[in-house]
């Protein structure tokens, strides 16, 4: 846990120093002292304090917001195939973004919104009406939660899709904001998605028994005292909260909160006691070297993340998972 | 200090699988439940654990009504061993064990002293402390079930209830099986035992409870409740039943060739 968190410190500032202009760390550390006391002067001190630093920091949020969330779906659904947007949170939060972009202009309380808020709102009200539809004698079963989860996010990505051809200008915009970014990272974004995702990520971290005791199936984690029902829903409400957070700010990034779990897991085991802190951090450190990526690869121009968290991540995955069968 | 049902009535639906239904189970017993397949066994196990609320009737441990159990309260009174136990890939042995210690823990608090203490006696009893560190999804089924056991007994209850502990256990493990179960009762817990094999449960139980159609139609000793005339009956099929070591033994009829028209 220790190393892993000194691994976020070393690329949060490797992140932080390298770009189209390098910053060596005492120029990187001093302009970190300047932005804290509110002297920002020359150009060294904008690039870190003004682009950089939001922009890592955003993507050590969101990235281990996703991982987290991620971890809680597969703990809550016992399926390592889970992922944050499987109830629709994604698929929801795409298509409030696309409204915005293709209607915005004609309505304006959607301007009032923007694509930020809309996103936010949409996944929520989303998972909201899939969780309202799954429950059955005031329970929540599982499958019936999958299944409407997948079915009212095709239907919402149809919808996504209508726009798009509606909106044929706006499609290339709608594309890479769902495919997502950091390229509007700002100190303002990184304050606003702060105060939904400490109490979202506090209530996850403090799931690890729960969850552990989860595993053993239904009926007898019920036996060993634990309101199974109430944890569901408890942890599904902060995971969704925290994913739709994160959606808002940056699109939907696939990939993190799928593959860190899993691959922690494969690391350090599947206790979640251990899992759902050690997903935070490396979720962190997976979507800030993502971010790296996506803006020097092909410098000047942007990659989406979203793509570079598929492109990379998937082989990487794919090598930790054959590693563990020869093992 | 038992748990007594009394005039019990639970069911699925518009069904009652069980019907007035009595059973009684003290401290320092082995209660044997046996009867044919849908007799209500596994219902009776489903009710005490509160997975099912009776239509009517009273269920008590030690005196005080079910229903008025909190939940860990419940957990710590009564633990369980299921049917089909699922034990998810990657957890040591320890790992399994120590949730045995949630009803005592909540979800929050940090395992304790005599937390530790719990786990560890567990693991002795049910000889598994040296798997201690194993993946319990390695294990060979016995080793796997008395993994299960420890859980429940790291729960310290007061009564234990075991649904089909031995099924696909060949029988060295399912002598294992009931013989810790025998030294639990033995340091003052009851244990309910679901069984199929009649033999078994005559040999390691204090008493048996026959179950047939939701009733219970016998309880008591096994000498006094397994006769040749109520197993016949309850099984719907013809048997001997012998005394070993005045335990009875209960041996099928094999039908005659074409003698079933005889006699």
């Amino acid at each position: 846990m220790v190393l892993s968190l000194a691994a976020l410190g070393v690329v949060v500032v490797a992140a932080a120093s390298v770009g189209s202009v390098k910053v060596e760390p005492g120029a990187l550390l001093s302009a970190v002292a300047d932005g804290v006391r509110g002297q920002v002067h020359g150009p060294v001190d904008t690039i870190v304090w003004q682009l950089r630093l939001p922009r890592v920091l955003l993507a050590a949020l969101v990235g281990s917001a996703l991982a987290l969330a991620g971890a809680a779906f597969q703990g809550v659904f016992r399926n390592p195939l889970a992922d944050p947007y499987l109830l629709g949170a994604a698929s929801g939060a795409g298509f409030g973004a696309s409204a915005v972009l293709v209607l915005a202009g004609s309505v304006p309380w959607l301007t009032w919104l923007g694509v930020p808020g809309a996103a936010f709102a949409c996944a929520m009200a989303t998972v909201g009406a899939v969780m309202l539809l799954a429950r059955r004698d005031g329970g929540l079963p599982v499958v019936s939660l999958i299944l409407a989860g997948v079915v009212l996010g095709s239907s919402l990505s149809a919808a996504t899709s209508f726009l798009m051809l509606a909106a044929r200008d706006r499609a290339a915009g709608i594309l890479s904001w769902l495919l997502g970014s950091f390229a509007f990272a700002s100190w303002e974004r990184v304050l606003t998605v702060v105060p939904l995702l400490v109490p979202a990520a506090a209530l996850l971290l403090l799931a690890g028994r729960a969850l552990d005791v989860m595993q053993l199936g239904e009926e007898s984690a019920a036996q060993l005292g634990v309101p199974v029902e109430r944890v569901r829903l408890v942890l599904l409400a902060a995971a969704t909260l925290a994913t739709a957070a994160a959606v808002a700010v940056a699109g939907v990034i696939g990939f993190v909160g799928l593959v860190v779990p899993h691959a922690v897991r494969l690391a350090f085991g599947p206790r979640h006691v251990r899992l759902l802190p050690l997903s935070a951090v490396w979720g962190a450190i997976f979507l800030v070297l993502a971010d790296l990526c996506a803006r020097t690869v092909l410098a000047p121009a942007e990659l989406p993340v979203g793509i570079v968290t598929a492109l990379v991540g998937g082989p990487f995955f794919l090598l930790l998972l054959r590693r563990q069968r020869g093992a | 200090m038992s748990i007594e049902v009394r005039e019990l009535y639970a069911g699925y639906g518009e069904r009652d699988v069980l019907e007035a239904c009595n059973v009684r189970l003290e401290r320092g017993e082995v209660l044997g439940v046996i009867g044919p397949n849908g007799a209500g066994k596994s219902t009776l196990v489903r009710v005490l654990t509160r997975r099912l609320t009776p239509r009517s009737g009273r269920v008590t441990v030690d005196g005080r009504p079910l229903a008025r159990f909190g939940r860990l309260d419940l957990a710590r009174a009564l633990a369980v061993v299921p049917q089909v136990p699922e034990l998810p890939a990657g957890y040591t042995v320890r790992d399994l064990v120590a949730m045995g210690r949630t009803p005592h823990l909540g979800l929050l608090r940090a395992e304790r002293e005599q937390d530790r203490r719990a786990v560890l006696r567990a693991l002795h009893a049910t000889d598994t402390a040296s798997l201690a560190r194993r993946d319990a999804t390695r294990l060979s089924g016995g080793e796997r079930q008395r993994v299960v056991l420890a859980r429940a007994l790291a729960q310290e209850p007061r009564y234990l209830l075991l649904d089909e502990p031995t099924n696909h256990l060949d029988l060295r493990y399912q002598v294992e099986m009931l013989a810790y179960t025998r030294q639990e009762v033995d340091r003052g817990i009851g244990a309910l035992v679901v069984l199929h094999d009649l033999n078994l449960a005559a040999r390691f139980c204090d008493r048996l409870a026959v179950l047939q159609g939701g009733r219970v139609v016998a309880q008591g000793p096994p000498e006094a409740v397994l006769t040749a005339a109520l197993v016949s009956r309850v099984y719907g099929t013809d048997v001997d039943v012998h005394a070993v070591d005045s335990r009875p033994v209960v041996l099928p009829r094999l039908p005659r060739s074409g003698g079933s028209l005889e006699s």
